[in-house]
């Protein structure tokens, strides 16, 4: 498992691409670190997302494909009407299967798949939302020795996705958005996600 | 506190799918194994299994529940219409190219519960070609062709499907295809005349006819490279020169070892064509 990067998957609902588009400019292209996008949306509106996206960061910013392996320096968007799953190689592997909490992608998914491959190599953050999704997810990645941090419901737009997470698991870290930053700019940091 | 979630081991898979091949002979070892596990994981769960040795031998000891487990590992999910363009692309360029042939005939590899089956049929009867054409419809799944042979769908997806009728061209009134009650909505007989559902398994089974037209969608993503090359191939092979071949919206021949013989013809649409050699 050495060859694979370490892995963060950031998780939102409504109201979290602010919180998104501040943080992604603290990420930088040579950390050891892949990145993993599960936003709920309209469908049909990828490439507008990662373009989006792409203007707050200088990694490179794509649409999971299927077959895709996890490399070092890129962020990887869940692609609209897909679940995103990880292969134990670090492969991606996309499906159309039942929704989630009415979503697909479901952050629930792809944060439980992640905890399968990554372990404690793993750190998920949740942001704002207006669903369930997220916090089964969450549990499992704890279970299986991975960093969890949810966005304080206080500060998020709409509070309910987080606060539900924080009231069913008990997770590492809840940020304010500040904390959030300087979270991501430790990430190079190798004691902080192991 | 969320009760801890009980975990199966990738080794705990492997095993179920080793049982799987060698007693009924299903071959899934080259599934998507992260897909594969989590829908294992699913049924474990909903099932309440005490302990995986007592999931496994219940597979290995109830064939009916071997039956219901195939249906839970393989993703059946699908809609009439699913993706539209790709329906538009169909009925204004590749069918009719098709309509030269004195004989058209189709093959809807992965069919599930048969709804782009029937769409595509419906397509044929509105560009007056059904009358001749053949559509083998085939799905490793009996219960799922089981649905597809009855043509009837929930009543409450109607409205979303004439939708995407519309989206992809359709003109009529979309309602005119089905008889309703209650719930449900059953598809006219006129539609099922010209389509012979079966099963066929992509991993094990061979070529059995030759085809105009191939379509597979959303059968792939759940296979590994390997298998999807060798099945690939095997719609290489069972493809007329100049046929066409349909795939799913995520997937593509790119970075296949079939590429070569096939070119693009619908980028977005994914649709290629057999080179002729
Ligand atoms: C997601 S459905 C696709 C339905 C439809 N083509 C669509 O795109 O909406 C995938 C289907 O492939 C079938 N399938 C999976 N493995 C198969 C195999 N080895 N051979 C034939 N069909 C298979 C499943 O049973 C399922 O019905």
């Amino acid at each position: 498992m050495t060859s694979l990067p370490k892995l963060l998957v950031i998780g939102g609902s409504a109201g979290s691409l602010d919180v998104l588009m501040q943080l992604l400019p603290e990420l930088k292209p040579e950390w050891p670190l892949a990145v993993i996008i599960v936003l709920h949306r309209r469908t049909d509106s990828d490439t507008l997302l990662s373009e989006l996206l792409s203007t707050k960061t200088t990694l490179s910013v794509k649409d999971a494909e299927e077959k895709d392996i996890l490399s070092a320096g890129c962020i990887y968007v869940a692609p609209s009407d897909y679940h995103l799953l990880i292969e134990p190689d670090g492969s991606l592997t996309l499906d159309a299967s039942e929704k989630v909490h009415y979503s697909r992608p479901s952050i629930d998914v792809t944060f439980m798949s992640a905890a399968e491959v990554f372990g404690s190599r793993l750190s998920c953050l949740l942001l704002s939302g207006a669903n369930v999704d997220g916090a089964e997810g969450l549990q499992t990645v704890q279970e299986l020795g991975g960093f969890t941090a949810v966005q304080d419901p206080d500060t998020a737009e709409v509070s309910f996705m987080p606060r539900h997470a924080i009231n069913i698991v008990k997770v590492d870290k809840v940020f304010r958005i500040g904390e959030m930053i300087a979270f991501v700019k430790s990430l190079n940091d190798d004691n902080r996600v192991v | 506190m969320m009760e801890n979630l009980r975990h199966l081991k990738d080794e705990d898979v492997l095993l179920l799918l080793n049982d799987l091949l060698e007693q009924y002979g299903y071959d899934f070892t080259d599934y998507s194994f992260a897909s594969v596990k989590r829908r294992l994981q699913r049924v474990y769960i909903t099932d309440r299994f005490p302990s995986f040795a007592e999931f496994r031998y219940r597979v290995k000891t109830d064939p009916e529940y071997l039956v219901y487990l195939m249906e839970q590992i393989t993703v059946n999910v699908t809609e009439m219409f699913r993706d539209p363009g790709f329906f538009q692309e169909l009925r204004k360029q590749i069918l009719p190219v098709l309509a030269t042939y004195p004989l058209i005939r189709i093959w809807h590899a992965g069919c599930s519960t048969g709804e782009e089956v029937y769409s595509v049929a419906i397509l044929l009867h509105e560009l007056n070609l059904l009358h001749k054409s053949v559509i083998y419809a085939t799905d490793i799944n009996e219960s799922v062709l089981e649905k597809a042979r009855k043509g009837i769908f929930p009543l409450q997806y109607m409205q979303q499907y004439s939708q995407n009728y519309q989206l992809s061209g359709g003109q009529q009134e979309f309602s005119r295809y089905y008889a309703a009650n209650y719930e449900y909505a059953k598809f006219s007989d006129m539609l099922r005349e010209k389509i012979i559902f079966a099963a066929h398994n992509l991993v094990t089974d061979r070529s059995f006819n030759e085809f105009q037209l191939i379509v597979c969608r959303n059968v792939l993503i759940y296979f590994n490279k390997d298998l999807q090359d060798k099945v690939l191939h095997l719609f290489s092979e069972s493809l007329e020169q100049l046929g066409f071949l349909a795939l799913g919206a995520k997937e593509t021949l790119r970075f296949t070892t079939v590429a070569p013989l096939f070119k693009p013809i619908a980028h977005k649409e994914k649709i290629w064509r057999k080179i002729a050699t």
